[in-house]
């Protein structure tokens, strides 16, 4: 499978999205939120990219930077070569036909007052595709596609359960048949025994249609199952980048460490448990230099001065710390 | 019994609403040992919080009401006691702590108001008595400069500091049981990490018994010594937390254990289970969980399963067993 990954279908270049914070009468420009402060990685044809990340860290803001429903600050963001970041409102249409998005809410994202068949029919009359009766057939093989009943079709949201309106999502996400899928903690709100069957789903239809997925989760045992590679971000930055295998063996940042070890496991019960003290800091007024210094545990006198850039540490792993600087 | 703290028999909790009685909790039953940690599990909607709040009756009512069962403490009924015997138990013996941090807490009121209230109320403590316990235990939950703490508001607070915050005053009184409904859903990882080592820590300095709910069972695997498996509002599985993770009765607790990634499995699909949990309001007939079970038998649709003592500390209600 790995093999197969050498088509980059996304490539994004130093990727900035800062959100401006005002303030007083004239509403003076005191600062910036930097939600997104620099990323680059790319995502090949079929392949799974896990970003994982605590609450804060950007992750869901650069998944939404992607297909421009945030207006990115600066960066490139490279779909098949062509910069999103220039496109005109007829170029964005075009592309977003491309690029789906999965929401984490199933609830917040499906219209109460449409049935399902109308929200997962709605992209294709928008994208003006095939006439009423075609546009039927597809919302129903759609329906089965994700394991649901043509006939409830006609049910509106509120007579689903959470799993089943997430299954809602994913199939509207599928109506155009993207090639990129960027799912936004598409199972955090959802029980674990439902958790299963939409991880499964999204798994069998990756491998169906050849999809490729951003797959954006705070939890690592849910990335560890879907992703080939696993990004890790903290404040606004990617801290390391590497195979699924690697990561998990062979973890270099020490916040990948922490997080590893803080993820609770019933395999593995006696481990030494690598506690990070403290919160994320406020990405408004980050620490100097490397952001993860006041909680880093492996923490050198450089850190607080420098800030470290993401470098290819060994073959495809990445990892952006002061440890590693010599090698 | 002398052992037992708590002790909860056939506890049935029902809602009246307009679409009909929800039976949120319809027959539990567990006992809660000195200075032990019993973890209630399931999903959404199994009543693990219902049962929770119906040990201090912190629900409306209407709709509200315990039907049926007792809730033993002390030689008292919980389920029938007076609420002026209930609300000098609440909060000084029984403690809670609930899951969200953020509308648990007062938003117009500092931190340190909040618990020095909930101690003036039950110890016969004046204000800055009151004040220094306040500070000692914020500093026992590893807040950092506590006192400055005393003057903040909650909203200037970190979620983790807050979750904190809520332990603190959950301790305040010095409480013989402590309930903590999901603490660690709502915080990130490393902050959950953070929260479970706190527990970690109570249960040793402390001796406190815990009643700790979650869905999560790798948090129970960290942090229990018994087990409750709840679904459709019974309980269909009580065992030390090793027996549920290495030899699970109840098909539901293997699903369960099955269609969790796990950190350390490397399993290529999950296993999962069929279907989505019951309607309150319509429960299926007989075992509740039956139009799920991948091993259901024609019994298990017709008659609800006994109970079934398989060995000393083992209990489960299937009809596998009978």
């Amino acid at each position: 499978m790995k093999h197969m990954l050498n088509h980059k279908l996304l490539k994004i270049r130093n990727l900035k999205k800062y959100y401006p914070v005002t303030a007083g009468l004239f509403s003076r420009h005191v600062g910036d939120i930097k939600a997104v402060d620099g990323v680059t990685f790319d995502i090949s044809e079929k392949e799974i990219i896990g970003l994982v990340g605590e609450s804060g860290c950007g992750k869901s803001t650069l998944g939404k930077t992607i297909p421009r429903l945030e207006e990115p600050t600066s960066g490139e963001i490279l779909y098949k070569g062509t910069d999103v970041a220039k496109l005109d409102k007829k170029g964005l249409r075009e592309l977003r036909r491309e690029i789906q998005i999965i929401f984490q809410d199933p609830d917040a994202s499906l219209d109460p007052r449409m049935t399902v068949g109308d929200s997962i029919c709605e992209p294709l009359i928008i994208h003006n595709i095939g006439d009423e009766k075609k546009r039927m057939e597809r919302v129903v093989e759609l329906m089965e596609q994700v394991g649901l009943e043509a006939t409830q079709a006609n049910l509106y949201p509120h007579e689903f359960s959470g799993g089943q309106k997430q299954r809602i999502g994913i199939a509207r996400a599928l109506a155009m048949n993207p090639k990129l899928i960027i799912a936004d903690e598409p199972v955090s709100a959802l029980d674990v025994s439902i958790q299963a069957q939409i991880l499964n789903l999204m798994m069998d239809i990756q491998e169906r249609l050849g999809l490729a997925y951003l797959f954006i989760a705070h939890d690592l045992s849910v990335i560890k199952h879907m992703a080939h590679r696993i990004a890790v971000m903290y404040l606004g930055k990617i801290v390391e980048l590497a195979d699924k295998r690697e990561t998990f063996d062979n973890p270099l940042h020490p916040y990948t460490e922490a997080l590893l070890s803080a993820a609770p496991s019933f395999k593995s019960k006696d481990k030494d448990r690598i506690l990070l003290r403290g919160d994320v800091p406020s990405p408004l007024n980050p620490p100097a230099g490397c952001h993860f210094h006041p909680r880093c545990h492996r923490v050198l006198p450089i850190c607080n001065q420098q800030e470290p850039e993401l470098a290819e540490i060994s073959e495809g792993h990445f990892a952006a710390c002061h440890l590693y600087k010599s090698l | 019994m002398d052992n037992v703290s708590l002790k909860v028999s056939n506890l049935r909790t029902h809602f009246l609403t307009r679409r009909g009685i929800v039976k949120a909790v319809d027959g539990v039953d567990f006992e809660l040992r000195r200075g032990e940690c019993l973890c209630l599990v399931g999903e959404s909607g199994c009543g693990k919080t219902v049962t929770a709040l119906s040990i201090l009756r912190l629900f409306d009512s209407p709709p509200g009401k315990i039907v049926g069962g007792q809730i033993s403490y002390d030689g008292l009924d919980l389920a029938k006691c007076s609420l002026r015997q209930l609300r000098q138990i609440r909060g000084k013996d029984i403690a809670i702590v609930f899951q969200e941090a953020q509308s648990a807490l007062n938003p117009v009121l500092t931190i340190g108001d909040q618990i020095i209230e909930q101690i003036k109320l039950h110890l016969p403590l004046d204000y800055s008595m009151a004040r220094d316990r306040t500070i000692s235990l914020l500093s026992e939950m590893g807040i950092p400069s506590a006192k400055r703490v005393l003057s903040y508001y909650p909203h200037q607070l970190s979620g983790g500091m807050k979750q904190r915050v809520l332990i603190a005053m959950s301790l305040s009184c010095d409480p013989q049981i402590l309930i903590a409904d999901e603490p660690t859903t709502a915080v990130d990882v490393t902050i959950k990490a953070q929260i479970l080592d706190i527990f970690h820590e109570l249960k040793a300095s402390r001796q406190l018994s815990t009643i700790f709910i979650t869905h999560d069972l790798a948090v129970v695997a960290e942090i229990g010594d018994r087990a409750v498996i709840m679904y459709g509002g019974k309980d269909v599985e009580t065992a030390p937390v090793s027996e549920i993770i290495n030899n699970p009765k109840h098909p539901y607790t293997s699903g369960l254990i099955e269609c969790l990634p796990d950190v350390s499995k490397t399993a290529d699909r999950l296993a999962s289970i069929p279907g989505t949990t019951p309607n309150p309001i319509e429960m299926p007939k007989g075992c509740a969980f039956h139009p799920r079970c991948p091993k259901a038998m024609k019994i298990c649709k017709q008659q609800e399963p006994p109970e079934i003592i398989t060995s000393k500390e083992h209990k489960v209600s299937c009809h596998l067993y009978t």
